[in-house]
């Protein structure tokens, strides 16, 4: 019998990474918080109501759409497109908030915040703020506020408060400071909606959890569609949960290949990029030891990427985990690249992508002329691009 | 016997409580944190907290998050701020602790970190983001080398955690006020009372309560109940008043002198 892959350990470690590095003040709230967590994976009603949330509210599943024009122009492996941009509100991100919020309503919370960095975790957490009727605070960067507006309205629209954060680099890193400073404060009534496989035991737990449709259904898709598994997944890794949303059902079929992708801004060889995985080493921030993006005395960096969503001195636990442990390999896009992606999926096969998403799209670009044609490569579209069309303006002239 | 626990002992025969104050090392810069050590050990102050100043500091409030960004600015880090205190620690008697975020001090190494700081003089850490349970290797390091490792209890912590951060705490136990960062507070919330008097029922350490404290009245009242009064942000803010001005150390001596009296 295959041994039964099971990370977390009990301390909210996977390998040597995870941990919950808080403050004293919180920690009773993480207790309580995986209390709650267990006891809802276990009770059947929190399933099912968690289950016509994703269905009926959110609609899901998302397509798994083969990309015919895609794969005929790179001439090489079968390339399927998990459609998390047909999700509501436009992104996976909304998986995670629903299972989030139905839990919070199980505490007994009347608030919740957020942090968001691209707007797609702000929106979808602002959309579960009105639809379960919670108050919502969400902490977002001014530089990020800038270059991705739509999604601010958005968030205005729905009710929630967008708290503009000045601190540091004014992006997704000091929006997390602010959202973890707001709930040291308000711990008693306000439950954190953490976004990504981040932070302290149990989010990246819960957030995998959550976030693991993407990967059942895709299995499940692709295996009547194909009658076998994909040879590669490739998704993108800012802090990383479209991508271990759809790695972690895989993560026994060890002949499909897990490819994470990076922002690697203007170049890993500068010092403006996201690269975590690619160029970080390990560390502690927001509430967990993984990989880092530091300067030589262990002051965080600034990271870099066109993509809002990708940019971040962090990864989640789990991905630092899958590379030390060679389960994935992580590689890293430039903006420019990451352009290219974009223009590519829209003008081929009419999807305009996030740009997070494009950074995948890029690399798969790269990787299908190299594969066999009766390879099948899945990429998961992350969201969609509407949010960025003002950026890419500002590099795509007609 | 550690500088700390010294000072608690003779404290505690006089019926005196401590009165700590927090500073950021390298704020403005580490030569006036020198000099401003040795100035607050002449106006009453028992203990220092010398804060090693970090990019992301999730448990401090705007006050000290200025402060630390000024300190880095000045390019501030371990090294400098070890050599700082060496030099500090032939001038001054009063007990010295660390307090840093965890991957500074992971960073450097929990062992060189330990050796280092202890060699420097420095008597104990403080480390907001490391709650006990991630503190096992940390405890066994810092034990050896009689470094006291100064745990946090806050209002949230239920009656088994406050055992279990007692038992773990050397020198002192840091009670959080407030469940909020650190900065100075008008009002204080009515539950310290209670709280810290069902913390000293557990544990016969010292007690000491920081975090929001901000002027002498609050720290009078609190001096009764507590073994010592830790300050910061308040102290802090009459630095940033007075960056650049000749008289800074004065200014500074006067705020805390006024805490000093009425904590004693």
């Amino acid at each position: 019998m295959r041994k039964k892959h099971k990370t977390p350990d009990k301390r909210g470690y996977f390998g040597e990474f995870g941990g919950k590095f808080v403050p004293e003040t919180l920690m009773h709230a993480l207790k309580e918080l995986e209390g709650e967590l267990n006891k809802a994976l276990r009770d059947r009603s929190f399933l099912k109501e968690f289950d016509y949330y994703l269905k009926d509210y959110a609609g899901r599943p998302t397509p798994l759409y083969f990309a015919k024009r895609l794969t005929k122009k790179l001439g090489g492996a079968a390339i399927y497109l998990k459609r998390e941009d047909l999700a509501h509100t436009g992104a996976h991100k909304i998986n995670n908030t629903l299972g989030q919020a139905l839990l919070a309503k199980k505490m007994g919370k009347q608030r919740i915040i957020a942090e968001t960095g691209a707007g797609q975790h702000g929106v979808a957490t602002a959309t579960v703020a009105a639809v379960f009727g919670f108050e919502c605070d969400v902490y977002m960067g001014t530089e990020d506020i800038r270059r991705q507006a739509l999604n601010v309205y958005r968030m205005k629209l729905l009710g929630a408060k967008v708290v503009p954060v000045t601190s540091g680099s004014c992006t997704l890193k000091d929006a997390t400071n602010e959202a973890i400073r707001d709930w040291v404060t308000n711990v008693r009534n306000t439950h954190y909606i953490l976004g990504s496989v981040v932070g302290p035991h149990p989010y990246p737990f819960m957030v995998r959890k959550f976030q693991s449709v993407i990967g059942k259904e895709a299995k499940s898709q692709i295996l009547k569609i194909k009658k076998r598994l994909p040879d590669y997944l490739v998704a993108c890794v800012g802090g990383g949960s479209n991508s271990i949303g759809l790695f972690h059902p895989f993560f026994n079929d060890k002949k499909v290949k897990f490819v994470g992708v990076e922002a690697a801004g203007r170049g890993v060889a500068t010092k403006e990029h996201a690269a975590t995985l690619v160029k970080g080493a390990p560390g502690i921030l927001h509430g967990s030891r993984s990989y880092l993006l530091q300067d030589k005395d262990g002051q965080i960096n600034i990271a870099h990427s066109i993509s809002a969503g990708l940019d971040y001195p962090g990864v989640g636990p789990e991905h630092s985990y899958y590379k030390k442990i060679k389960r994935a390999k992580y590689v890293a896009v430039t903006d420019s690249d990451a352009l290219r992606g974009f223009r590519l999926l829209s003008e081929c096969e009419g999807i305009i992508p996030a740009l997070e998403s494009a950074h995948a799209i890029h690399y798969a670009s790269k990787l299908a002329p190299k594969l066999k044609k009766n390879n099948t490569i899945v990429i998961c579209i992350s969201g969609r691009g509407d949010k960025d069309i003002d950026i890419v303006k500002e590099h795509i002239k007609f | 016997m550690n500088r700390i626990d010294a000072l608690f002992k003779g404290l505690k025969k006089k019926r005196k409580k401590a009165f700590i104050v927090y500073i950021t090392a390298g704020d403005p810069n580490l030569s006036v944190t020198e000099k401003l050590i040795t100035e607050l050990e002449k106006s009453g102050v028992d203990l220092v907290e010398i804060g090693i100043p970090f990019s992301d500091p999730l448990a401090d409030g705007p006050t000290i998050q200025r402060a630390s960004q000024r300190a880095l600015k000045k390019g501030a880090n371990v090294k400098s701020i070890l050599k700082m205190v060496r030099s500090v620690r032939k001038k001054v008697k009063l007990p010295l602790v660390f307090m840093t975020y965890y991957n500074l001090v992971a960073h450097y190494g929990l062992s060189n970190f330990v050796r280092d700081s202890g060699k420097a003089g420095v008597d104990g850490l403080i480390v907001p983001d490391l709650p006990p349970e991630e503190a096992k290797a940390l405890i066994g390091i810092a034990g050896k080398r009689n470094f006291a490792t100064i745990f946090l209890a806050a209002p949230t912590s239920t009656k088994d955690r406050l055992k279990n951060i007692a038992s773990k705490s050397k020198g002192f136990i840091y009670y959080v006020s407030l469940t909020g960062v650190t900065g100075a507070r008008k009002k204080l919330p009515q539950d310290i009372v209670k709280n810290v008097k069902s913390l000293k029922r557990i544990t016969a350490k010292p007690v000491c309560v920081g975090f929001g404290i901000s002027n002498p009245k609050q720290a009078k009242k609190l001096a009764r109940l507590a073994d010592g009064i830790i300050v910061g942000s308040a102290v802090i803010k009459i630095i940033e008043k007075n960056i650049g001005k000749k008289d800074l150390n004065k200014k500074v001596s006067a705020f805390v002198k006024g805490l000093a009296r009425a904590i004693h």
